[in-house]
């Protein structure tokens, strides 16, 4: 069985990338891959309350998101959208365990209503007025594929452009050492049911027992490891060449995601 | 939508561990809230607490998996012969065509709220016997489940806080409908833990008595935990009238603000007219609505007024929060399983600890049960961040 959606716009944020284009010149081997820390920007789209009160992994979200949406000249409100984290707020979450662990128990209100993990779909839905559905999930290391399969059948069942946004963000000790996140990626992309004028590929997508992909580059293969979101590695790097072909994309333990592209020429 | 058929389900919370003792508790128009004697939580408030949810272990392979939430989840899974449909269903689908789709809001956050009072005084490090990936993190309840029951085709958690569990069956919906799947294992797990207990408390969001949805003197939630799940399949050529069938789900975002609803209900209103129109039904098709209801100010508030904007003031509508407390990322597959009940029983259960209705409210609340033939429940689901999702479910003849 598969499954077609017709990729419309793309955003990345990570460590040493700091947008498609440069992250599509690296995958092209156009430019050399220097892994720097992840420059979270303050999210244009909310209100100066609004600001104060998120954190890292909303600002990765939102500025991939954004960076997908204008790509694609997507009406972000007129968007469904399907969120996939691995873990949320990190930082947020160590700051609520900690004073739990203390006499007392005081916690921040705004700490506790930002602490559930469509967090940041809220925070977007605010921004740009999207009241359509969103959905948010997490399945920690496959989320990216989680994602992918949730976003595809949105689009081949309730034929609706979707924006997919998969993002991960570190804890900070003592959970780091339990979860190493090393710093903040996403990863965004609008996905269309019908071609449209700048529709960049058709990707067709379905489930395989084959084994998955790795990325000859060994900085971009560190970070495919590190990151749940970039998992994602071989299908940005088909879509970066923008020639026919395939890939498998690692999701769960017992399955994989084979994708395979058509480019819109 | 294409309709779907709830093949078998199973509730367990604090009215009762499987369907027959929840049937027995709604039908007593009893509550299961008792003063909040959890671990070592301290806030006035009532409770919806299971009852030996850690005398049970999980099996020895799935042992990383230890916490409260999988317990409960293990525990929920045994009951009403769930586990046991789960295993039929494989062996005729095949277990590659078989998805999980659960919805938690903490999953097993409880683990790491213990062991950070347990941190090395020194080094400030967690307890080497602490794992994060199948406690702590949101898929851990879901993973655990499909394990549990040999499912290898897709699986996720779905965590949109209130909403999660309810729209954990628009991803099965969705899955199966793209034929990826031929059946999904759906529900959603959350349990008691401090974040939630002392979180919902700073909002001033927690009711010191047993919650009260929809009564004038209403002043916050009671929280709840709870397991519930349903095996969800196409509709087969055949089957008994009283089957219940999914007819309708509605998604839709508030666009208003992180921890309060929309004043006059607008995403609640859009999630209850996308699934009427997904289940292809007026409202007047409509029996019974167990209400999102949690029994604070606003939520009844704005619930209320966007289920008059569609229903008018003539819909009999309840919440069972007041019976279950709000079982948070688990009401929306508890709520399933309560329509699903309504729906087989004939039964609109009244709300439980609702004494004087507020007169400011205009949709139609009931307090006391009704015996009556239900063909078809409306259930909203809402959470924080604003996400809304409303379910159908009809009777099958």
């Amino acid at each position: 069985m598969r499954l077609s959606a017709y990729v419309g716009g793309l955003g990345v944020l990570g460590p040493g990338l700091a947008s498609w284009p440069e992250t599509a010149a690296v995958l092209l081997g156009h430019a050399v891959y220097r892994p720097a820390a992840t420059v979270l920007q303050m999210p244009a789209i909310l209100a100066a309350a609004e600001r104060r009160r998120t954190g890292r992994v909303v600002k990765l979200a939102l500025d991939v998101a954004l960076e997908a949406t204008s790509q694609a000249g997507e009406d972000p409100a007129g968007l469904a959208s399907v969120f996939s984290s691995s873990g949320a707020d990190g930082h947020n979450c160590h700051e609520l365990c900690q004073a739990l662990s203390l006499a007392g128990r005081e916690i921040s209100p705004t700490r506790f209503a930002n602490s559930v993990h469509n967090a940041a779909a809220g925070y977007w839905s605010i921004g740009t007025g999207a009241m359509a559905e969103s959905n948010v999930l997490c399945a920690f290391d496959a989320s990216f594929g989680a994602g992918l399969l949730e976003a595809f059948t949105q689009v081949a069942v309730d034929q609706v452009p979707v924006l997919l946004v998969a993002y991960d963000s570190e804890y900070p000790p003592p959970l780091h050492a339990k979860r190493p996140i090393p710093d903040a990626l996403g990863v965004a992309m609008v996905l269309t049911p019908q071609r449209r004028a700048g529709s960049l590929a058709r990707v067709d997508a379905g489930l395989t027992d084959l084994e998955f992909d790795r990325m000859a580059d060994s900085g971009m293969e560190a970070l495919r490891c590190a990151f749940p979101a970039a998992r994602s590695l071989p299908l940005l790097g088909l879509l970066a060449a923008r020639n026919a072909g395939g890939a498998i994309l690692e999701y769960l333990d017992v399955s994989r995601i084979e994708v395979r592209i058509e480019p819109c020429v | 939508m294409r309709p779907l058929l709830l093949k078998r389900f199973t509730a367990t919370s604090c009215i009762g561990t499987g369907v027959a003792a929840s049937l027995e508790t709604l039908l007593e128009q009893r509550s299961g809230l008792a003063i909040c004697e959890f671990e070592t939580v301290d806030i006035e408030t009532h409770i919806g607490e299971v009852a030996g949810v850690d005398d049970g272990r999980l099996p020895q392979s799935l042992h990383k998996f230890e916490c409260r939430n999988n317990r409960l989840a293990e525990l929920a899974l045994q009951q009403d012969g769930f586990f046991e449909a789960v295993q039929q269903a494989a062996s005729r689908w095949g277990r590659r065509r078989m998805g999980v789709f659960l919805g938690t809001s903490t999953a097993g956050i409880l683990q790491t709220e213990l062991a950070y009072r347990e941190r090395d005084p020194s080094s400030g490090a967690l307890p080497s016997s602490f794992e994060y990936g199948p406690t702590h993190n949101s898929f851990s309840v879901a993973d655990y489940v499909r394990l549990r029951c040999r499912l290898e085709g897709p699986a996720v958690a779905v965590s949109c806080a209130c909403a999660s569990s309810a729209k954990a069956f628009g991803s099965a919906r969705r899955m199966i409908e793209a034929g990826l799947i031929d059946a999904a294992l759906v529900g959603g797990v959350d349990s008691l833990c401090l974040t939630t207990l002392y979180g919902f408390h700073s909002l001033q969001l927690t009711s010191s008595s047993p919650c009260r949805p929809f009564d004038a003197g209403r002043d916050g939630i009671s929280i709840g935990e709870a397991g519930a799940f349903a095996l969800l399949e196409r509709v087969p050529d055949t089957m008994d009238a009283d089957s219940v069938l999914l007819l309708g789900i509605g998604e839709s975002s508030d666009a208003y603000h992180m921890s309060a609803p929309h004043p006059e209900g607008l995403g609640a209103r859009r999630a209850m007219q996308a699934a009427l129109a997904a289940a292809v039904l007026d409202p007047a098709d409509i029996d019974y609505i167990n209400l999102h209801g949690t029994g604070t100010p606003s939520n009844d508030r704005s619930e209320s007024q966007a289920v008059t904007s569609i229903f008018g003031p003539t819909t009999p509508c309840s919440s069972t929060k007041g019976a279950t407390g709000h079982t948070l990322g688990a009401a929306g597959a508890l709520e399933a399983v309560i329509s699903a009940l309504a729906i087989k029983h004939g039964l609109m259960p009244g709300g439980v600890h609702t004494k004087k209705i507020d007169p400011t409210l205009t949709a139609f609340y009931i307090k006391d049960n009704r015996r009556a033939s239900v063909a078809r429940v409306l259930s909203n689901s809402f959470g924080f961040g604003g996400t809304n999702c409303s379910l159908i479910f009809g009777r099958a003849g």
